[in-house]
């Protein structure tokens, strides 16, 4: 592994170059090289630069205003954030997820699977496909979503209109597009009519057949330069995830199961609730987001990624037959028991969109759906642990609360700060592969973006750049001078000043 | 031939003992308010309903209708004035709507869309101000406490009590409890008391029932507050 770039044994006299802030993804983040005379890479960090303080904030306020306070940690995600609060607010109501209301739960599954369907939409259409279909070293204009438009109108549009129908989705049930409410303490607040059902089943057929569509997008991607996409970025990883009972894939709620690199089963159908006996977070002093790892493997050891592949990688099986057939098809293309290929989490979201895409109709056909019994209520707690598989992995929302209802201690683990290790670690194989002993441009740094982006970070929010974020790189000497400097303006005009 | 007020070029009937503001509810003229509530005594403090009266501003809750009254209400420097009065209510307290389980059902939320508030224009205090969770059933929220003392005369003038008042001056005015230790729970107030039921923002509350209206169900949600204030204090006045 790569774990040798994190800190360079004599960082003094180093030249530095930094891609701050990176592009097309959610949030904000910074990618540090420190390079010898040579240009050999010695150190590389992704920093993580922003401080959002959600789990301080919601400490004093009562419980449930949870659900609705807590997504707007995001606008990409926030039903997420939404359903794994109210999963934890539903224990301090007595209620699991067993004696939640089955309309309730559904119409929770049925936000859900919109969600994760927009979300998938837009990480591949919008902010990752200009790198797939031009290639990761293009002509900067070219790679933005307005281009993809122009030059592939059919594939561009139909991303549009996949990330269009699941906001419509969590529009009906949660009210807005965007930070609606929906899931309440043990239940929901509304019930589906049949005219939102309606509504919703007119599109889905031909939602389905555009994200079959998208799989074989990123397959032809994927396999027609099989050698290069299998390995850049690729890392060995442990893998952690929610599954079925049965061993589906889920993405509600399930057990947690952890394979290891080898694909042998480490943990399997374990308790959420008990999260903090398998699971502890390391804090370093370069970054502002921990870095969890397994406590029976250790700090070296026992980090792990989650997301789509970790998903598809853990499922014994998909419960939806198009997106069951399209899993079979992934996993033959590897040679072992796991599909390691960080740019493989582009095949394994395409696999889910169309898990979602499947499911949601299976839903708007089950007449629960529209069921108006969605309220239910039981012995009082003081403690809940809400897990989801959201898009970009498993999300961990633990809270205690006091006899008057107040928020006393919170703990969030954000799916991509359990991806934290793993970007870091292909950012450095980017960098010792790809980079090192090169003079850097802007299109060779887009490799390292390309790596961080395959894991759709989300790396606080929803601020989305479009490829346009202003971006600085400068070059330093051995005595700290600057003898480069390039400028990428918020307009994408680049402009470099020789000094 | 009874006596009128002219509002705006309209003339408006009103009766002896009638207040501006009550006699262009019962006419179907909207005067943006918040410590106005038809039944309870006039306060005054909010200055929302700031009216022109020949040539003269004054409350439209306190100043009694009279005959010959030319009364300017929806002027555009009048609702500038109304505007920045919001804009202050905002920037005074901790109002965040996003979050807020009032969103939706907010007389200040909604007498701010009315107004096209677009923003806050004033620097936020970003007060601290401590919330009362004491009580089992209702939530004292003072962080959206507005100071429109409804809760202070529903308490005495409709439920007997007088759980609520109004302490301090400028800046450090707030919200206090009567009761020995000064939390909720050691007051006399019970859930059904009008007190508590009566805040137009969200800094009364009854506990574990928010967000349980659904969005495009909530009362701002589908008509403005001038429709939702004219049909129900209008209901109210008869």
């Amino acid at each position: 592994m790569y774990e040798y770039l994190e800190t360079a044994e004599q960082p003094e006299n180093l030249k530095r170059v930094a891609v701050d802030p990176v592009s097309r993804v959610e949030g904000h983040g910074k990618v540090s090289l420190l390079l010898d005379e040579n240009n050999n890479i010695k150190q590389v960090r992704l920093h993580i630069v922003e401080f959002r303080g959600f789990e301080k904030f919601i400490q004093g306020r009562p419980y449930w205003e949870l659900p609705v306070l807590v997504q707007r940690l995001c606008g990409i995600c926030p039903v997420s954030h939404h359903l794994a609060a109210a999963k934890a607010i539903d224990q301090l109501v007595g209620i699991d997820p067993a004696t939640l209301p089955v309309s309730a739960d559904k119409l929770r599954r049925l936000l859900h699977f919109g969600q994760v369907l927009q979300s998938h939409a837009l990480h591949f259409f919008h902010l990752a496909s200009p790198d797939l279909l031009y290639g990761f070293e293009s002509d900067i204009g070219k790679r933005n979503i307005l281009a993809v438009l122009g030059d592939y109108p059919d594939i561009g549009l139909q991303g549009v209109k996949l990330r269009k129908y699941g906001q419509e989705v969590i529009r009906m049930v949660s009210g807005k597009r965007i930070h609606g409410s929906g899931a309440v303490a043990g239940g929901m607040n509304k019930a589906l009519s049949r005219a939102e059902r309606d509504y919703l089943l007119e599109d889905i057929a031909q939602i389905i057949n555009w994200a079959e569509a998208a799989v074989a997008l990123v397959k032809k991607v994927h396999t027609s330069n099989p050698s290069y996409y299998d390995n850049f970025a690729t890392i060995r990883s442990n893998y952690l995830g929610l599954i079925k009972p049965s061993g589906a894939l889920e993405l509600y709620h399930g057990g947690i199961r952890v394979k290891n690199e080898r694909g042998e089963t480490l943990i399997d159908q374990f308790d959420y609730c008990h999260y903090t006996d398998i699971i502890h977070e390391e804090v370093r002093s370069w970054s502002y987001m921990k870095f969890p790892f397994l406590t029976s493997l250790g700090t070296d050891m026992g980090w792990y990624r989650v997301g789509p592949l970790a998903r598809i990688n853990n499922c014994d099986f998909i419960d939806t037959p198009l997106a069951e057939s399209a899993r079979m098809d992934f996993k033959q293309h590897a040679d072992e028991a796991i599909v390691h290929s960080t740019l493989a989490f582009h095949w394994a979201r395409m696999i889910e969109l169309l898990h979602c895409a499947e499911s949601i109709r299976l839903l708007l056909n089950d007449p629960d759906i529209m069921g108006a019994e969605l309220l239910a209520k039981g012995e009082r707690r003081f403690e809940g642990i809400g897990v989801i598989e959201a898009p970009r992995g498993a999300l961990f929302h633990h809270y205690q609360v006091d006899e008057n209802d107040i928020v006393t201690k919170a703990n969030l683990i954000v799916s991509t700060t359990s991806n934290n290790m793993g970007m870091n670690e292909s950012v450095r194989q980017v960098a010792a592969e790809y980079l090192s002993g090169r003079e850097l441009t802007e299109p060779l740094l887009n490799n390292l973006e390309v790596a961080i982006r395959a894991y759709d970070p989300c790396l606080s929010c929803a601020t989305h750049a479009v490829g346009k974020m202003p971006l600085q790189v400068e070059l330093l000497d051995a005595a700290g001078r600057q003898i480069d400097h390039l400028t990428r303006h918020s307009n994408g005009k680049f402009e470099r000043a020789n000094q | 031939m009874r006596d009128t007020i002219n509002i705006d070029g309209r003339n408006i009937p009103f009766e002896d003992g009638q207040t501006i503001i009550e006699a262009a509810t019962a006419a179907g003229v909207y005067i943006p308010h918040l410590c106005h509530k038809p039944g309870y005594s006039p306060h005054g403090s909010c200055k929302l309903c700031t009216v022109n009266v020949n040539g003269r501003n004054c409350s439209a809750c306190t100043f009694p209708a009279a005959s010959g009254q030319t009364v300017l209400n929806n002027r555009r420097d009048l609702t500038e004035d109304r505007q920045r009065l919001t804009q202050m209510l905002f920037v005074e307290g901790n109002h965040f709507c996003p979050s807020c389980e009032k969103s939706g059902n907010c007389q200040l939320q909604a007498v701010a869309y009315a107004l096209h508030m677009l923003d806050n224009h004033f620097p936020h205090f970003y007060p601290q101000r401590e919330i009362d969770a004491s009580h089992p059933e209702i939530l004292l929220e003072r962080n959206r406490c507005i100071f429109c003392n409804l809760c202070v005369r529903a308490s005495q003038e409709k439920d007997g009590k007088n759980v609520f008042a109004i302490s301090g001056r400028g800046i450090n005015k707030h919200l206090i409890v009567n009761s020995a230790s000064g939390y909720l729970k050691d007051s006399d107030i019970e859930i059904d008391d009008q007190a508590v039921h009566v805040c137009p923002t969200g800094a009364i509350l009854i506990k574990r029932t928010g967000y349980q209206i659904p969005i495009g169900q909530r009362i701002y949600d589908h008509q403005t507050i001038s429709e939702a204030a004219l049909q129900q204090e209008c209901a109210d006045g008869e």
